[in-house]
């Protein structure tokens, strides 16, 4: 199984393990990422305006490089995920912005939003299967109680996104049970850790990360796991003195595989 | 403020959203992580969109509270998003000339370095034109 893959910048930088973990587990599973050439930032958030073009064109780059390749386009980061997942749908539904951002790009061939995006976890889902990974589990992680965070930006708007079911999903959960461990599921897991608020208002964000961490706990929360960086810092940075850890899931993953600094 | 007020058409035309399709259930504003953050709920903008009064909501600091977190979104049963009516007025805001809401020079003031680079960007792109 081989993916083009688009790491963006934050897994470069700030968020390396989850991409390192990511990348060990896959290859433990036989999945071959295969990092795009030359990438540009996705701008971190899905610019939502109809006459937003110039935003979207780093995104469109991207994409197009994996249809250059033939391979599906596979992201980690939840961020990068949710822009090129719904640049992409405007490629394919929007005549207005696809005109335009061809116009602009001038590429061999029109880009008409022809690949296909797919989430780590979606092709651990659906091309590996969770019944593969627990069967390549070495090191169960019995007697654990991890609590999935989604968030926000895998899973809504779900007409574009497509994920899971977006107010009671279950692929993490899923993954949690395949490692050997519990999971714990909690009433905020799909609510706002308070995102970029980090920047212009870290009393609110507080607020959201605090309301998250708790909920969780009050299920016997003793690990949460997150795909985005931006989540983890959040909870991360408001966990005070709770007795509970944050951590990637690919952290997680790598560790039951025996594979990556977990092990 | 500049001259070129936008009026509601212009951003009911940017944000792509119909403000007559609400039924006023306020189940946007009930399941908003920012309300109490907010002086204008994601109800409210719809409703003042539709009325044109626009100018009021651009001088609220409420356009710079939404999350993005998309909860209005999935949750209206009306398909109205809210949360791109919120996108539009800010960007009739931060798109005039020195109207830009956070600027390259505010950042450093901002600096943690444990903050993802995600959080910059999303930011920047949310606040400066
Ligand atoms: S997208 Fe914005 S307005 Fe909508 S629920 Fe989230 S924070 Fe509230
Ligand atoms: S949820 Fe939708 S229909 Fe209900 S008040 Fe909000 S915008 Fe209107």
């Amino acid at each position: 199984m081989t993916y083009s893959y688009y790491p963006g910048c934050t897994l470069s930088t700030k968020g390396k393990a989850l991409d390192a973990c990511g990348r060990s587990a896959a290859a433990a599973l036989g999945v071959e990422m295969r990092e795009l050439d030359e990438w540009q930032c996705c701008g971190a958030v899905y610019p939502q305006a109809e006459d937003e073009i110039a935003t979207k064109l780093s995104a469109v780059r991207a994409l197009n490089a994996a249809k250059v390749r033939g391979e599906k386009l596979m992201t980690l980061c939840s961020a990068c995920h949710h822009v090129l997942k719904r640049v992409n749908d405007d490629m394919r539904n929007s005549e207005y912005i696809r005109t335009r951002a061809n116009n602009y790009l001038k590429l061999d061939a029109p880009y008409a939003g022809e690949t296909e995006v797919v989430h780590y976890l979606e092709v651990l889902r659906d091309d590996v299967g969770f019944d593969a990974v627990k069967k390549a589990v070495r090191n169960p992680l019995k007697g654990r109680k991890i609590a999935a965070y989604y968030g926000c930006l895998l899973l809504r708007p779900a007409s574009v996104l497509n994920f899971d079911d977006p107010e009671n999903p279950t692929i993490l959960e899923d993954l949690i049970r395949a490692l050997g461990a519990e999971a714990v599921v909690y009433g905020q897991r799909n609510e706002c850790c308070g995102g970029y608020m980090a920047m212009e208002k870290p009393e609110f964000a507080a607020k959201r990360a605090e309301a998250v961490l708790d909920s969780a706990m009050q299920e016997g929360a003793e690990v949460i796991v997150t795909a985005c960086p931006l989540c983890m810092y959040n909870l991360k940075k408001h966990i005070g003195d709770r007795k509970v850890e944050v951590k990637y899931f690919t952290e997680v993953l790598a560790e039951a595989l025996g594979e990556g600094a977990g092990a | 403020m500049s001259q070129q007020h936008l009026n509601a058409e212009e951003i009911i035309r940017i944000s792509g959203v119909d403000p007559k399709k609400c039924m006023k259930c306020g189940k946007c504003s009930a399941t908003c992580p920012a309300y109490d953050e907010m002086e204008y709920h994601p109800h409210q903008f719809v409703s003042m969109v539709r009325k044109g009064r626009i100018e009021e909501l651009m001088a609220s600091q409420s356009v710079y509270l939404c999350l993005s977190c998309f909860a209005c979104i999935e949750r209206c049963p009306r398909n109205v998003e809210p949360a791109k009516l919120i996108e539009a007025v800010r960007l009739a805001v931060v798109r005039q000339q020195g109207m830009s809401h956070m600027k390259p020079g505010d950042v450093p003031g901002k600096w943690d370095p444990d903050l993802p680079q995600q959080a910059i960007v999303t930011a920047m792109r949310k606040y400066n034109k």
